[in-house]
């Protein structure tokens, strides 16, 4: 949780791109050693994220729920909260929206107004366990880490619950999900075959762009800024510092159950166990990679995002499970943050002199 | 052991905080060293005892040149620090940190430690129990502890830094007599400070340091002039007291109780009138922190009403007394105050509450710019406030404060500022008592409460005195009350 702003120079950006080059020879090392090859890995991976329209658009809509998530843990990193609990925020905006689009679906409302109040219904579901969390946290004591990691447990029960109960299909229940939404209110896609849905893109990128602009520009993002860095001084200052805790988790909330909502209604047309899909966790990577910089996040998501849909097909090209990408993600932030430790060792070593 | 530091370097970017400092201490010699913050006593102290390498210099233990690359080094060749926060571990026990940082065997033979330690505090009298925790400890006695660690770990020169701070008078004296023993045994103890009256009161001889350089240097009788001369290179004149026309109540305590742990303060009443000025005196930990706080909503009573200004604010939260216009500021700056990693004209926007939703950086610079100018604080708008020293910290915070206040309240407010910076801070604040602004403060320096304060309440393990008149009260008599004694002929009188 350090800022690097302040800095200048070369030595940044040197740091940072020696640590991502490391990353790549070391993932290159442990194919060497699985007698896999390194460079026809990579470049799989770089085809299967890139190669085509087709699979760029996968890429699109992987980005999509990921930017979301960095979006809303830009604002809770920036406050000095570890939200642990988005994966259970993205799971009840999921249950949220596919509750209000089984309440209306038989309703006369126009399809797309049924979809908008749906979404909105997922911000708010998602918000609701946000702010559970966040309230364990001002009133309980309860820490954000624990008190997320609970509330995660108890959305997946909650989401399996209505799955296999409630909500099941007629007759079969199943780890499919529920029985999918009528075709009238599934998000409109590109095209009929894509699951790219341009609104839900528009969403994605109109959120990083409402949370940059709020961390640089507003009294809001100063006030969060400073309740994250000295929450004792800050409300020494005048700032209600309860309060602005319980914002950040909302707002990263909504913009997590904005996710759950898009992957309802744009992706799976219906609710399934694992809608989520990691992508919280992903996002809390994503947030530490960037370390409160909001214009880095749409990149560094759409990188992760790429490297997540590259590495579908190696399983097939070279028999190499796709788990490789999250082998790639998580020795780069290991390597990004030692680099970033290593880098103030140096910086303090060179002030005593 | 003779300890020599000959022609020591050290430079911190372009401040040259040792330049060519060369030191002899015999042993047996209790070596004062004075300077005002920033003067360079605390990086040659830290050269010498590990923690620093300077750029150049020599190191000379018994006439040999020793080179010290840790702290670990400067103990095993004698020289020991006693830091000015204690380094323990408060949740272990005394002898658990007795026994840190000692060379041995895996399990530690705790037996024998025992005995080491109950010797070595029956040799200098100090009373402390190996089986007790270090977190019930004063700062004066975790100070003890600190010094039978380092004198059981083979230290036979002891340098302290600033240990007079935050602890008693009868617990200075201790520290005094015991460092004096040490010193007839044969030890050399240098005694950084910036306290005069320490200085006189213990050192066979001073060192006075002045940006770097060794300004001069005394043996008894000291002349106080002299040395506050060649420490500042000019005297420093103090304001004159300031007879407070006293006005309306600001705040009103009504029988007020807390509770904080094992610390109960128990019915307390108090009236603070616009301009004027009272003083919390007592050891650290008698329950003066506690009132400051519940003075500004930060702890809340068991019992009792708090009015601000005709507005009851009993069960009220510390934003509650903002708006009607009280202040606090901690004691620790940095870490209480203000927020590291935000730049000064970020701190204004904060405190100005300055509202809407994208943030107005041009008035922010505007503030801060005149706020620098009016405060004289050495930086820029876009400093980022862990970047001032502490002196330009506390103005820092004093530029922060809003116009128009009822009640400052501060605790320590000159905590570990030179002459120069305290009489700065202390006039400002003068400055807004003739405005009407009331102020309470918690120090545990005397002389700084009989000099400021209109009426001085003093803190015994949670007693409060009723408030004393500043003009009449002596330091002996308030160490006195401050230690626990003459509390009875307080309350007779009180009586009457």
């Amino acid at each position: 949780m350090r800022d690097n702003r302040s800095e200048k120079g070369w030595q940044g950006p040197a740091f940072q791109a020696g640590a991502v080059l490391l990353a790549l020879a070391l993932t290159a090392l442990i194919l060497v050693v699985t007698n896999a090859p390194p460079f026809a890995a990579f470049a799989n991976i770089a085809l299967g994220a890139f190669g085509s329209w087709q699979v760029f658009s996968d890429v699109l809509v992987s980005w999509i729920p990921l930017l979301l998530a960095t979006s809303g843990l830009l604002m809770t990193f920036g406050a000095g909260l570890w939200n642990i609990g988005i994966e259970g925020q993205i799971m009840l905006g999921g249950i949220f929206t596919t509750w209000m689009m089984r309440s209306l679906a038989s309703s006369a409302l126009p399809p797309a107004m049924i979809i908008a109040l749906s979404i909105v219904a997922g911000m708010a579901g998602g918000m609701l366990w946000a702010l559970l969390a966040g309230v364990l946290k001002a009133f309980g004591g309860v820490n954000e880490i624990f008190g997320g990691l609970g509330l995660n447990f108890v959305a997946t029960a909650l989401n399996l619950w209505l799955i296999f109960g409630p909500w099941k299909r007629p007759g079969i229940a199943s780890m499919s999900g529920t029985e999918p939404f009528h075709q009238s209110l599934w998000m409109a896609t590109l095209t009929p075959q894509s699951r790219l849905s341009p609104a839900a893109l528009l969403l994605a990128i109109l959120a990083i762009v409402i949370v940059f602009f709020l961390i640089e520009g507003t009294y809001l993002g100063l006030r969060l800024k400073a309740v994250g860095r000295n929450s004792h001084a800050a409300f020494l200052l005048g700032v209600p510092t309860r309060r602005y805790l319980l914002l950040a988790f909302a707002l990263c909330g909504i913009f997590a159950g904005l996710a759950g909502a898009i992957q309802v209604t744009a992706v799976y047309h219906r609710l399934i166990p694992s809608i989520s899909s990691g992508y919280g966790y992903l996002g809390l990577m994503v947030a530490m990679l960037v370390n409160y910089r909001a214009a880095l996040g749409a990149p560094v998501a759409l990188f992760f995002a790429a490297l997540n849909v590259g590495s579908i097909q190696l399983p097939i090209m070279l028999k190499l499970d796709s788990s490789l990408a999250g082998v790639i993600q998580g020795t780069l932030v290991l390597l990004v943050l030692m680099a970033q430790g290593l880098r103030m060792r140096i910086r303090k070593r060179r002030s005593l002199k | 052991m003779h300890v020599e530091l000959r022609d020591i370097h050290k430079s911190f970017g372009s401040v040259h905080a040792n330049d060519g400092v060369s030191l002899r201490v015999e042993s047996g010699v209790i070596q004062g060293i004075l300077g005002e913050n920033g003067a360079g006593k605390s990086t040659l102290m830290k050269i010498l005892s590990g923690f620093i390498r300077p750029d150049s210099g020599e190191i000379l233990l018994d006439d040999r040149p020793i080179s010290i690359h840790s702290p670990a080094d400067a103990i095993r060749a004698g020289v020991g620090m006693l830091h000015q926060d204690p380094l323990d571990f408060p949740p272990m026990k005394l002898i658990d940190n007795f026994l840190l940082g000692r060379r041995g065997s895996f399990f530690p033979e705790r037996r024998a430690a025992v005995r080491e330690f109950n010797d070595l505090a029956e040799k200098l009298d100090f009373v402390l129990s190996p089986d007790a925790y270090v977190d019930v400890l004063t700062v004066g006695e975790r100070q003890q502890l600190e010094i039978l660690r380092l004198l059981s770990l083979g230290a036979r020169v002891l340098i302290l830094d600033e240990p007079t701070t935050g602890i008693s008078l009868p617990q200075r004296e201790k520290l005094f007599s015991t460092l004096r023993t040490l010193a007839s045994r044969g030890m050399s103890i240098l005694f950084v400070s910036h306290k005069l009256e320490d200085v006189e009161a213990l050192c066979s001889r001073v060192m006075v340091l002045r940006q770097g350089e060794v300004s001069g240097s005394a043996e008894p009788p000291f002349d106080m002039r002299a040395l506050v001369a060649m420490m500042f290179g000019k005297d420093v004149p103090i304001g004159p007291r300031l007879n407070g026309k006293r006005g309306s109540p600001t705040l009103r305590l009504k029988s007020v109780s807390i509770e904080d742990g094992r610390l109960v303060i128990p019915d307390v009443s108090l009236e603070v009138r616009e301009g004027e000025v009272i003083g919390f005196a007592g050891m650290e930990g008698s329950g003066q922190s506690q009132l400051l706080g519940a003075c500004a909503g930060l702890v809340r009573p068991v019992a009792g009403r708090i009015v601000c200004r005709d507005r009851d604010l009993t069960r009220q939260s510390y934003l509650a007394f903002r708006r009607q216009g009280v202040a606090y500021l901690p004691a620790a700056r940095l870490e209480q105050g203000l927020v590291s990693g935000m730049s000064m004209s970020e701190h204004f926007i904060l405190s100005e509450g300055m509202s809407g939703v994208f943030v107005n950086h041009a008035k922010a610079e505007k503030i801060a710019q005149d706020r620098i100018a009016e405060y004289n604080i050495k930086g820029v708008p876009a400093s980022p406030v862990e970047s001032l020293s502490g002196g330009n910290q506390q103005r820092m915070l004093l530029a922060l404060l809003r116009a128009n206040l009822s009640l400052i309240l501060l605790e320590h407010p000159t905590r570990g500022l030179d002459i120069e910076s305290a009489v700065y801070v202390w006039s400002r604040l003068k400055d807004r008592c003739t405005a009407g602004t009331a102020i309470v403060f918690v120090s545990t320096d005397l002389d700084e409460i009989i000099q400021y304060s209109d009426r001085i309440l003093v803190f015994y393990a949670g007693r409060v005195s009723p408030p004393l008149d500043a003009e009449k009260v002596t330091v002996d008599r308030l160490g006195a009350l401050i230690g626990g004694k003459g509390w009875e002929e307080l309350e007779t009188a009180d009586a009457r």
